[in-house]
């Protein structure tokens, strides 16, 4: 493999502006890459297009006023922020959660896991070439998860409907025979789908042994979720720090040894397999009782500080919350697990081609919600 | 980078393919057959009920945008506040619902529709009379489960389209 | 030179029946000039709807079908639309180049049907030379691509058609040398005299040269999976970005009509062309163009993009070999046995396609990995 250097032909890097707009559906991300022929030696991130603040209106609304801001943080696996909000604010507050609101969290969290992976794996293979096929045959099952959580809430992407201390009403009779429904038909759907691509020779020579980010440099760089994974880091909060009820529950944590690209891609799915496995053992222990406590619609916690962390879909997603015993918090950061992901892309892109580059960045899988806020 | 397993791959790849040229599409033609949606929508729209509402403005401080502004006279007949304007901007509101839920008098409702648009900004702003329930505005079972329990049935991907062709 | 005798069991081969129309030559030219020119605009038109209803199909969607019944109509909506868009050519553009360009990479596309039998002596000229007066004119088209390249004053342009002109130069040499393995079994370079010859179609007898010749096929006219050029590139839009308006038609126009005239060429090579029983011929030579052209559809839809250098190295470590091993042995064949039975041939053929695949996958590397910055 020679070096670019040793080539006879005078050549020189050229700077590439990868606008804001995309062919992939990323959102508004911004890089200048300085290239060298095809091969990219830097790059250099721009974004902010997304910002709106929501860090600064969590002072001006109330405790619960917030919640449907935070559906828009990562629009698209909104109950996860919603859950990581309600889990900092009832920990500061001291707020116990009743049982039948736990295992209805879980189910819900799980499930949202689920239509995130169908997503973030469409797009990489989308991203990949392949014209919109896996792409639309994962969002057939994102399309049956949205119909679940509209029968719950009324809508399919900002949902509002975890609130501090349960869940805002209870579900409808119809729910959990359809999520039976629903968990047979996507145990097909999963194996069909790994018929498909598992061992698609094009696939693997795309993605295997493209992007690799090593173990050290992800745990340096503060990686979490499916990419630290894939990388070879055994960690998943849900295991290694669990809240809420996941101690009841019995599943795998998959890790994969290379962290290439094809690594995530397997770890995503067999991910979506252990919360089916979640979701089947919660729906038959669903206790009766009431789904929410009796907290007022304008709670004051008492002063103080809280860092809340959940297992969302991209990684641990934080929500640090100060309040001064007044109807709004003080402030209220959210740790952005795009953000910290997105900060390895130099590392694992430097010398590899502009296609790589696009799949690269389509595996890290960021939303740009949650990186601007 | 080697060429795994000879191209197995490829071929079964496009046998799930061809699958799929044989089965039902998911597919819904929009404007000739409408799904239902589900019961508890949120819908574009506010419906408020004159008879209930008693002017606490409990719905205008829950709300998180300040959408709705609410205009009372100490005209108390029968110990309520005489409501003159009960004013909700729909374009500002984001649907969260919050209001709905904090009633105490249940005298609101989200509306059951999702064809909603309007040509002009202006009559996105809507106000007193406008807003009262009618056959044109139905209203959604969302935090009111009697309402909820007479809407029809939600059309789930699950059962609908089955797998063969019909 | 000596032939495989196919006709070893049929008691009265075919013949070439030489073109005499009445009216002489100048009819027939006007005759199959028109007929020509009416075959390709429809057929263009019928496999744009092949394949956005058929993609659609596979993708678990219907295609379009509004726009007139069954959605008929949709390649004409396309054509008024392209129509009614304004020109545009930009100010550090080459004016003549840029406007010769399209017509000069459509040109070659349409001569290319001139040696096609539609049916037996039905073709506008019976050259005796004919598959390599089309492998010259095809080559033709790739200056056209260049020119746009060059035209657009645009770099970007400039190297999306550099990889596309070193992509087809590759592709020739193993679709040459798989034409040749044909042109060794039927006797004779005329496209009428191949078809006639097939009385057990050639797929059969040269199935390692029907694989060579359909992936180079589709490398040539930029199909997915080797469709860097065209399709949503994942960067720049390729050497077609400057264009809109008719320009731009017209190379919408070359990418289909190239994919149809090159089904309708390994139709005539590899399937037997205009034979086959009950129905009149043309109607078979249209039938079996059309399911050509459906695989290249469904191998666009299962697959996705390759990288270029992973491109590269197909065609020259992979095909190129296969290609000349495949030559000597099918010289070796019509040298030595002459006069075997084809059944033995087809299965020693097909026999030794599946060993050297598997042979050469397992000793094959495809493109480079990380290079060091």
């Amino acid at each position: 493999m020679t070096t670019t250097g040793e080539l006879t032909l005078k050549t020189e890097p050229f700077v590439l502006n990868i606008g804001p707009m995309h062919p992939s559906t990323h959102g508004v991300y911004r890089m200048r890459v300085t290239l060298d022929g095809e091969v990219v030696i830097d790059i250099e991130p721009i974004f902010g297009y997304l910002h709106r603040g929501i860090e600064k209106l969590a002072e001006e609304r109330t405790y619960t006023g917030f919640i449907p801001l935070t559906d828009r943080l990562d629009y698209m696996s909104a109950m996860s922020n919603n859950l990581g909000y309600c889990l900092a604010v009832e920990k500061l507050a001291g707020i116990k959660v009743p049982e039948r609101a736990e295992y209805l969290r879980v189910i819900i969290a799980e499930l949202q896991r689920i239509a995130n992976h169908c997503i973030a794996v469409g797009a990489m293979l989308n991203d990949a070439g392949a014209y919109f096929t896996p792409f639309l045959y994962l969002f057939r099952e994102r399309e049956k998860i949205y119909d679940l959580f509209e029968m719950l809430c009324g809508q399919r992407l900002t949902y509002n409907y975890m609130r501090i201390g349960g869940v805002s009403q209870d579900i409808p009779e119809e729910f959990l025979p359809a999520l039976e429904k629903f968990n047979k038909k996507l145990h097909n759907v999963i194996n069909e789908y790994e018929f498909f691509l598992k061992q698609n020779e094009v696939l693997l020579a795309r993605a295997k042994g493209v992007g690799i980010l090593p173990k050290e440099t992800a745990i340096n760089c503060g990686i979490s979720g499916p990419v630290a994974r894939a990388s070879g880091i055994k960690w998943d909060l849900r295991k290694n720090d669990p809240y809420s009820i996941y101690d009841r529950f019995e599943f795998d944590i998959p890790t994969c040894e290379t962290g290439d690209c094809y690594d995530r891609y397997r770890v995503r799915i067999e991910e979506m397999s252990q919360s089916l496995r979640i979701i089947e053992q919660a729906m038959k222990q669903v206790p009766d009782g009431p789904v929410k406590a009796d907290v007022p619609h304008l709670i004051r916690p008492p002063a103080g500080d809280a860092y809340a962390h959940i297992e969302a879909p991209k990684g641990e997603l934080g929500y640090y919350i100060v309040s001064d015993n007044s109807i709004a918090p003080y402030r209220c950061h959210v740790r952005p697990t795009s953000l910290i992901n997105l900060t390895a892309l130099r590392e694992m892109v430097k010398g590899w081609k502009v296609a790589d580059l696009i799949i690269i960045f389509g595996s890290i899988d960021i939303t740009m919600g949650e990186v601007d806020r | 980078m080697k060429f795994e397993r000879y191209g197995i791959g490829i071929i079964k790849g496009m046998a799930v393919t061809i699958r799929h040229l044989l089965r039902h599409p998911t597919v819904n033609q929009y404007p000739e057959q409408r799904l239902n949606i589900s019961r508890r929508t949120r819908g574009n729209e506010l419906i408020w009920s004159r008879e209930k509402c008693t002017g606490c403005a409990t719905c205008a401080k829950t709300c998180p945008q300040g959408a709705i502004e609410i205009v009372t006279a100490t005209n108390a007949a029968d110990n309520k506040y005489e409501v003159e304007k009960y004013r909700v901007d729909t374009g500002y509101c984001i649907q969260c619902g919050l209001c709905v839920e904090a009633c105490p008098y249940d005298a609101l409702f989200m509306g059951y529709s999702y064809e909603r648009a309007k040509y002009r900004r202006g009559d996105l702003v809507q106000a007193d009379d406008e807003l009262l329930e009618s056959p044109q505005r139905p209203a959604s079972g969302y935090f009111h489960p009697d309402i909820a329990e007479k809407l029809p049935r939600q059309t789930l991907l699950v059962e609908k389209i089955t797998e063969k062709r019909k | 030179m000596a032939i495989v005798n196919l006709a070893v069991n049929n008691p009265l081969p075919m013949q070439v029946v030489p073109p005499d129309w009445p009216g002489g030559y100048w009819w027939h030219w006007l005759f199959f000039t028109v007929v020509i020119i009416a075959f390709m605009l429809i057929m263009v038109m019928g496999a744009i709807y092949i394949e956005r209803r058929g993609m659609g199909r596979m993708q678990s969607r219907l295609g379009p079908n509004r726009t007139g019944p069954f959605g008929l109509l949709q390649p004409v909506a396309d054509a008024v639309k392209v129509l009614l868009k304004e020109n545009i050519v930009p100010t550090s553009a080459d004016k003549v180049i840029h406007w010769l360009a399209p017509v000069i990479a459509f040109a070659p596309v349409l001569m290319i049907f001139a040696v096609l039998p539609f049916q037996n002596g039905a073709l506008l000229a019976d050259l005796n030379i004919g598959i390599l007066y089309v492998v010259a004119i095809s080559s033709i088209a790739t200056v056209g691509v260049f020119m746009a390249g060059w035209g657009s004053g645009n770099k970007y342009s400039l190297l999306g058609a550099m990889r596309n002109v070193a992509a087809v130069v590759s592709y020739e040499i193993p679709m040459v040398l798989s034409i040749i393995g044909v042109v060794l079994m039927a006797g004779s370079l005329s496209m009428n005299q191949i078809v006639v010859k097939q009385d057990i179609p050639f797929i059969l007898l040269q199935p390692l040269g029907f694989f060579l010749f359909f992936i180079a096929a589709c490398a040539e006219i930029n199909r997915s999976p080797f469709d860097l050029m065209e399709a949503d590139s994942e960067l720049v839009a390729g050497f077609h970005t400057e264009y809109s308006g008719m320009k731009f038609a017209m190379f919408y126009l070359v990418e289909y009509a190239e994919a149809i005239a090159m089904s309708a060429i390994i139709t005539t090579l590899f399937l037997s062309g205009w034979r086959g029983p009950w129905l009149p011929p043309w109607l078979w030579f249209i039938l079996k163009t059309f399911v050509v052209f459906f695989v290249m559809v469904w191998t666009r839809t299962t697959l996705p993009r390759v990288r270029i250098d992973q491109l590269m190295a197909l065609a020259w470590k992979f095909l190129f070999p296969l290609a000349l091993i495949n030559l000597f042995i099918t010289a070796i064949q019509v040298l030595v046995w002459p006069d075997a039975l084809p059944w033995i041939l087809i299965i020693i053929n097909i026999a030794v396609m599946a060993i050297l695949i598997v042979l050469w996958s397992k000793f094959f590397k495809l493109g480079w990995g990380r290079i060091e910055v």
